[in-house]
């Protein structure tokens, strides 16, 4: 844990409206594809970045696809 | 058999074609989706060709969370890999129909192989561990390494927290929250412990974390800008 302020994060949430783990992963390829083509992404898919700040598991898969997509995969 | 690597698995007749318009699809994409749908050695040779994308973006994977698998041997790594990327190509054969074309195909491809080596790394790391989920072993203000002098309003907020957790959540909202958000235990780690799914712990999550800032708006703290949501 990083301190006072990232507890309360993690242990309050995002606090606004957000996806479900079922519809993170179904959108999260397009997310990602419109992150890396510089669009503006969370407009695109409403409530993902929110899932992603509080779902660590999904925020993970998040920064390891966007990640790859962009670099490992050359 | 793939060149050059590891088996893939037979799937034969289990995938279903896209859905995907044609006009919407950039070349790669549609080009992989015409040789998946083909019959006899086409097929058979997208599929190997599949199979090795997947094997590296599930390498890729492994090799990122290589620290915390310290435990694992070097075979390990690699037969992680492949089972992952195995598990992968059956996925992505069963699901064609669902692919819409709105990513391309390859960045919908690289999604399931590294989840499949995500989920499986998680697993490994926590196998034979005791999920620490009893409530004796947390304590907020501990937990954040916060001083009364420094932080304030943070150990005042966080003292809140702590009675909240305590008063206002059932056992297994509490047991979740607190495996979660404190212990760190991956959440599909968790929902295989518990017999259940990620989606249904996440809920839970959910659930209590609303219940938390309700009670707290109920003591007086603004947390509005406290979670981790907003831009």
């Amino acid at each position: 844990m990083t301190g006072p302020r990232a507890l309360v994060a993690a242990l309050l949430g995002p606090g606004e409206p957000e996806l479900t783990c079922d519809a993170c992963f179904d959108e999260l390829d397009r997310y990602v594809d419109l992150e890396l083509a510089g669009a503006d992404a969370e407009r695109a898919v409403p409530g993902m970045r929110a899932h992603l700040a509080g779902c660590p598991a999904c925020g993970e898969d998040h920064d390891s696809l966007l990640e790859y997509a962009r670099d490992g995969s050359q | 058999m793939a060149p050059g690597s590891g088996t893939v698995p037979h799937v034969a007749g289990e995938h279903t074609a896209s859905r995907a318009p044609a006009d919407a699809l950039d070349a790669e994409s549609r080009r992989w989706l015409e040789d998946l749908g083909a019959s006899g050695h086409a097929h058979d040779e997208a599929v190997a060709r599949l199979h090795e994308l997947l094997l590296r973006a599930a390498r890729f994977e492994v090799a990122r969370r290589r620290r915390s698998l310290a435990h694992l041997r070097g075979g390990d790594h690699d037969d992680l890999a492949q089972q992952s990327a195995d598990d992968a190509l059956v996925a992505i054969l069963r699901k064609l129909g669902d692919f819409r074309g709105e990513s391309r195909f390859t960045t919908w491809a690289y999604k399931f192989a590294l989840y499949e080596a995500a989920v499986k790394l998680r697993r490994r790391s926590w196998q034979e561990r005791e999920l620490p989920l009893e409530p004796e072993s947390w304590s907020l203000i501990a937990a954040a390494g916060a001083s009364p002098a420094e932080h304030a309003a943070e150990h005042e907020l966080l003292g809140a927290l702590e009675v909240a957790i305590a008063d206002a959540l059932s056992a297994h909202q509490r047991e979740v929250l607190v495996a979660i958000t404190l212990n760190g235990v991956p959440i599909d780690v968790l929902a295989e412990r518990l017999n259940t799914t990620r989606g249904a712990l996440y809920k839970t999550l959910h659930d209590a974390r609303k219940k938390l800032r309700r009670a707290l708006a109920a003591d007086g703290f603004d947390v509005a800008d406290a979670g981790g949501g907003q831009a």
